[in-house]
């Protein structure tokens, strides 16, 4: 249960921080926050996965 | 109303806890967690406030965070997308701060407390700190001066704050003007620092106690990196820095041209005393030039802090101040703010830094959100954790030591005072913990005064510290004074927390040599009777033995390490150090009669 409140937390700040960033007129720092939310995804994803000496090679 | 605030992820994390308006605990981190500035999640200190509230965090109605963490992200992606490609390590690191932990604030508060997340709030930065003074002052209108390095885009702000105490008016913090990152009073101050060989965030207070060895002689060169922008505001001249782009080095090689090479860390600053009491410069004319650039950053940092007060004092035309942010500890400038300013009255709260967002902030949601009347005024600094009598005495048997104990409170000033005329360091260690980084009287290290060797000893023997640094005196409210030179209009407020540095009268200085500075001033503590009793008594028994109404105060810890918590904690540094007594509640402990030192 803690990790489903911790996910709709997180993606809640995600949606906070697109509308933040519209109502501050930084609208086109959203592509680039986008991607580094990826990343950001894409690492934490790396140091828990057993598939990450894989994805460290690939990068 | 149960609210907790929190401080954390720069430096000094905290925690701090009010009940329908009064305030129950408050912490830093660093206490309990044992690493200096600790900046992590405050999770020691929230258990502290709840254990001292006896509540869970189901009690909480509020849990308040200190600063807007998408403001700060903001100023950071701007910030780094201007100075790129200059500033891609930076950027590096700071996203894998943001998306490793500090985006996701609201799953970490609610994974430690059980708390909805719409009674999770975030109040701004510089509105915390104005918050933290304000909202603990007796004043119920007052000007506000907030200064810091940065928080989310400002960093210095001019305001004002009105509260009512009856719950008929409106409260409010309004602040009318701001000076914005990257042009910062605290990160010039800062960069200084780092150039003068001592670490950010820890060694601004060396700086400040260097700069009285030396001369302002390159005060002009320092207006050439700030300059004046009028109506006391500033600018930094950025050719000079490079904190804006780099975490690694805060000043461009354009100011080492400026002001030399950086001074090497490894080398001490020594200034060794000769004969006469005649200071000499021991390394052929270096430590004498960084003596003389701190002294020009000084004097600059006060020149500036004035004119903003000045400002501040022309457009509210209040005579009350409140001053908070971390350049509220830069005590020198405090005095002068009290003295040469307009304002008759000036509160500082003794958690001035970020620590003290945790208090601000839950005060803000208090008194500004949720409208409530005044009922809280910050009388003393005793908001840390306690230790009962059993938990000391179990301390001391563990580690094998054999005490005294004096049941009688007055034997045991009384004998701690003629320790202090003997020359003897007592550890003082007593009551709740002091809150901000100062130690009061509760977990605190003497001396005597008089002794001018007594600045060596406790720093070379005792603390393990520069030699240059100076020790300050708690001095008995009625005869302060009588110690200091101070306007007779003005209330020494900031003194009870030991947030100003006043002149040490000219017939006083030889006779406390051990707490005169070079320049002839001291950073004096005024004890209040009503605040701490015990401490009080004693300093009266140490005056009713010399006729000298102060001791010599620094903080209970080592070197590089937090002031002490627990019993553990000041045994421990007892036995390390060459401190002659502990005194720990109603134990006194010797080190001759301590039989196997732990």
């Amino acid at each position: 249960m803690k990790w489903a409140r911790r996910l709709s937390n997180r993606f809640s700040v995600v949606g906070e921080l697109f509308y933040f960033l519209w109502r501050q007129r930084l609208w086109w720092l959203i592509p680039m926050v986008a991607v580094l939310l990826l990343f950001g995804l894409i690492l934490i994803f790396a140091q828990t996965s057993p598939l990450a000496p894989f994805i460290y090679t690939l990068f | 109303m149960r609210i907790l605030g929190i401080s954390c992820y720069y430096h000094d994390a905290a925690a701090a806890f009010i009940q329908d308006g009064e305030l129950i605990a408050a912490a830093e981190e660093e206490r309990f967690s044992r690493k200096k500035h600790d900046s992590e999640f405050p999770r020691l200190a929230i258990q502290f406030c709840l254990d001292q509230a006896g509540i869970t965090s189901r009690d909480l109605d509020y849990v308040v965070f200190y600063e807007k963490p998408l403001l700060k992200f903001e100023r950071i992606l701007l910030t780094s997308l201007q100075t790129f490609p200059r500033s891609f390590n930076q950027f590096r690191r700071a996203m894998s701060r943001w998306l490793g932990s500090r985006l996701w604030l609201k799953s970490q508060i609610q994974d430690l407390l059980d708390v909805d997340s719409a009674r999770i709030l975030f109040s701004e930065h510089h509105l915390s700190h104005a918050a933290s003074a304000f909202f603990s002052s007796p004043y119920s209108e007052s000007a506000i001066l907030t200064l810091d390095g940065v928080g989310e885009w400002a960093s210095t702000t001019l305001g004002v704050g009105r509260a009512s105490w009856d719950g008929k008016g409106k409260n409010e913090i309004r602040s009318f003007c701001e000076q914005r990152f990257p042009h910062s009073l605290g990160l010039m101050y800062s960069a200084f620092t780092a150039f003068l060989g001592f670490e950010v965030n820890e060694g601004e207070y060396k700086v400040m106690g260097m700069a009285p060895y030396g001369t302002p002689r390159y005060a002009d060169k320092v207006w050439k990196v700030i300059q004046p922008a009028g109506r006391g505001s500033f600018r930094l001249n950025m050719d000079y820095f490079s904190f804006h782009y780099s975490s690694r080095r805060s000043f461009s090689s354009r100011f080492e041209r400026l002001f030399g090479k950086p001074r090497n860390p490894d080398i001490p600053f020594v200034l060794t005393r000769g004969e006469g009491q005649v200071w000499q410069d021991a390394l052929d004319g270096e430590g004498r030039h960084y003596a003389d650039v701190a002294a020009s950053v000084q004097l600059v940092t006060e020149e500036v802090i004035l004119g903003l007060a000045r400002e501040l004092h022309a457009r509210t035309g209040l005579d009350r101040l409140c001053i908070a942010g971390g350049i509220g500890y830069n005590s020198v400038a405090n005095g002068r703010v009290l003295r040469e300013t307009p304002f008759r009255h000036i509160f500082i709260q003794p958690a001035a830094g970020d620590s003290g967002g945790a208090l601000g902030a839950a005060l803000y949601a208090y008194h500004v959100l949720l409208q409530k009347p005044r009922r809280f005024v910050m009388e003393h600094a005793y908001w840390g954790k306690s230790f009962d009598g059993a938990s000391i005495r179990d301390a001391v048997q563990r580690r094998g030591f054999q005490p005294k104990t004096f049941s009688d409170e007055r034997a045991l000033v009384q004998e701690a005072a003629r320790r202090l005329t003997e020359g003897q360091v007592v550890g003082w260690y007593q009551g709740r913990a002091e809150w901000g980084p100062r130690a009061l009287g509760n977990r605190s290290i003497l001396a005597d005064p008089r002794a001018a060797r007594m600045k060596e000893v406790v720093n070379r023997k005792i603390k393990f510290r520069e030699p240059f640094r100076p020790f300050a005196p708690s001095i008995l409210d009625r005869g302060i004074r009588d110690v200091i030179e101070h306007p007779p209009d003005r209330p020494l407020d900031p003194a009870r927390f030991m947030l100003m540095v006043s002149p040490i009268r000219p017939n006083m200085r030889a006779r406390i040599p051990a707490v005169t500075h070079v320049d002839g001033t001291g950073r004096a503590q005024m004890v209040e009777k009503k605040a701490n009793p015990l401490y009080y008594e004693l300093i009266r028994a140490f005056e009713d033995r010399t006729g000298v109404p102060a001791v010599l105060n620094t903080s209970f810890n080592l070197k590089g390490e937090p002031i002490v918590n627990s019993p553990d904690d000041a045994l421990s540094t007892f036995s390390r150090s060459d401190m002659d007594v502990v005194v720990m509640g109603e134990e006194m402990i010797c080190k001759s009669t301590s039989g196997g030192l732990a």
